[in-house]
């Protein structure tokens, strides 16, 4: 026998119904390398899971209240095998698909279980596609994004996209602006600026996107530069290219 | 296009016309002064001529079709066409056989075709009746060949059409889903997943049933609901709660199949199943100024991430609505809050009044 035959793997089972983790513990019954750390019938309760079992593998349904099973493995980050489990949604499959990632449809069968479980065991400790990258190809086309997931420590936050006021670039992070608080999320400000409606949201400078409805006014600043102010009274550079598109947007508009 | 153009008929007509030629060629040879070689070079162009002629006897036969045209009127078209294509065919004739024999021959086949002259005109007129019979039958196969046709293309619009709807009836989330339920409960509870087979199969039998109708009374569209809430509580346990506060008069009333369901399953899928902790789905139907008005209302998540193709079953049940009452239907959705309220309203049609 080798090491890692013996070594015990913790596992967690995400689904909002009862029976559907049923069927997964069951068949994982005979698997005794495997202990099932925790049941979790939502995204919030796996996120907490996730911390305090610290698992090497995830079952994870896609279609969960509140948090989506993309929206958990964004917050859980890396260093987990998920394998994603579904009814019938042809954008995640498809997703799963391109990022090589495994699934199982519902209903479940035994084999297929048995293939992916020895997968993930041998995928253990690499790096799963980054769950932005899956997240937005498993949108179907022409939607965008419809609220932002943050995590800031262990707590979680959603916000609706119709809420958010403003995106400005800090580094490798991004911070929202949105009700007068700023979230921190780490996500570089152009591939969040790809998942937003493009009729909603500006770039009008290369660290700020704005929310076109926010914007209360624009005043010049400086000799080349103008500064956009907005309702609740934040003022944010606009660069020359930016206020190009911002003003082909506010034409369009009229 | 002319029918005798297609698959090879046209040869087919041609080769009917050949005995007469023969016999033609044949005639003229032995009691004429003809040779066998003029014979036939006078005989064979002038049938083939005719029978080129009588081709055009379709459009005749399509002015003035068997069914719908009087009997005097036929008589008059087709007579008068006769005398017009026999006479056409005869001058014809004559003026190919001036152009081709020789005198000598001329007077030869003169003296022996002039006191037959009427009867050759008569043969022409016969021929080319006999063409319009013809062309009458080929006429009547195309018809049903086509009638067919259109019988299969409506069949297959009307499976289409039937498909489609089940289509957007039966969503395969709920079928996948459902399926992945019994297939726990197997291990667990082997009669309740017996119990659910037999419901998801009366819930499929159902709606293939009442599918098809083009009415259904309301208490059918309840029966209908009673399965699959039944499944779907099976599914979703404690969190799916409902309530249902139905008017006993509403029960006879008529309307299309399969509105109802699809409401409900609104509620549960994009209402329900967004709330962790689930929620209370009530139904109201109640009969109103010769009107039946029906209420769904759900609470749920308002930031709830969106489900897939959500709302297209709300756009099915409008277009058919649209579709059979036009403006006197009216499906109103309205969110307020938590709170998600679909009423339908429709005109009271029952089964004694109609």
């Amino acid at each position: 026998m080798n090491a890692s035959s013996k070594k015990r793997w913790r596992a967690l089972i995400v689904d909002d119904e009862e029976l559907a983790r049923h069927i997964i513990r069951e068949l994982l019954q005979p698997h005794s390398e495997i202990e099932v750390a925790a049941e979790c019938a939502n995204g919030f309760e796996a996120v907490k899971a996730c911390a305090e079992h610290k698992p090497d593998l995830i079952f994870l349904d896609v279609q969960m209240p509140k948090l989506t099973g993309f929206d958990v493995l964004e917050l859980i980050g890396e260093g987990v095998s998920v394998v994603f489990v579904t009814a019938y949604d042809q954008y995640a499959m498809r997703a799963f698909e391109v990022h090589a990632v495994d699934y199982l449809l519902k209903p479940i069968g035994k084999q297929r279980f048995e293939e992916a479980l020895e997968r993930a065991k041998s995928r253990l400790g690499e790096k799963m596609p980054s769950a932005q990258k899956l997240a937005d190809s498993a949108r179907p086309p022409q939607q965008f994004l419809e609220r932002v997931v943050v995590k800031e420590g262990t707590r979680v936050t959603l916000i609706p996209i119709t809420k958010l006021d403003y995106v400005e670039a800090q580094d490798d992070y991004v911070a929202l602006a949105s009700q007068g608080k700023k979230h921190l999320k780490q996500q570089t400000i152009a591939s969040l600026e790809a998942c937003l409606d493009p009729n909603c949201f500006v770039r009008i400078h290369r660290s700020y996107i704005v929310n076109l409805e926010r914007v209360a006014r624009i005043e010049p600043y400086g000799k080349d530069s103008r500064l956009a102010i907005l309702s609740d009274g934040a003022r944010l550079p606009v660069s020359r290219t930016g206020y190009a598109r911002l003003q082909t947007l506010l034409d369009e508009r009229k | 296009m002319h029918p005798l153009f297609k698959r090879g008929r046209f040869s087919l007509y041609l080769l009917a016309w050949v005995p007469l030629v023969v016999t033609s060629i044949y005639s003229l040879a032995t009691r004429g002064t003809l040779s066998w070689w003029k014979a036939s070079v006078i005989v064979v162009p002038v049938f083939l001529f005719y029978a080129v002629l009588c081709v055009f006897a379709w459009y005749p036969c399509r002015a003035t079709p068997l069914d719908r045209v009087s009997f005097i009127r036929l008589l008059l078209t087709h007579l008068t066409a006769a005398v017009f294509f026999s006479f056409v065919w005869t001058r014809a004739s004559d003026a190919y056989a001036y152009a081709i024999l020789s005198p000598q021959e001329l007077v030869g086949l003169t003296r022996q075709f002039l006191p037959q002259v009427n009867a050759i005109f008569t043969v022409g007129v016969l021929l080319y009746l006999l063409s319009v019979a013809f062309h009458y039958v080929l006429i009547a196969m195309e018809d049903s060949r086509q009638a067919e046709a259109r019988a299969a293309e409506a069949r297959v619009l009307a499976r289409d059409a039937e498909l489609k709807a089940l289509k957007a009836q039966i969503n395969p989330h709920f079928l996948f889903n459902s399926l992945n339920s019994i297939s726990a409960l197997t291990s667990i509870d082997a009669s309740r997943a017996r119990d659910m087979c037999v419901l998801l199969g009366e819930f499929l039998r159902l709606t293939l049933g009442l599918g098809q109708k083009t009415v259904v009374r309301f208490s059918e569209e309840l029966d209908l609901l009673q399965k699959y809430l039944t499944i779907e509580k099976i599914r979703f346990g404690e969190r799916l709660r409902t309530q249902e506060t139905i008017q006993e008069e509403t029960k006879a009333c008529l309307l299309p199949p399969l509105l109802l369901q699809p409401l409900m399953e609104n509620a549960i899928r994009h209402g329900i199943a967004s709330l962790p902790e689930g929620g209370e789905v009530r139904l109201t139907a109640e009969r109103q100024n010769g009107r039946l008005e029906i209420l769904v209302e759900n609470s749920w998540d308002p930031d709830a991430p969106p489900r897939r193709s959500s709302g297209l079953g709300l756009k099915n049940v409008q277009q058919r609505l649209e579709a059979r009452y036009g403006k006197e239907a009216l499906l109103r959705i309205m969110a307020e809050g938590e709170l998600f309220q679909v009423s339908l309203s429709i005109p009271i049609e029952s089964e004694d009044r109609v």
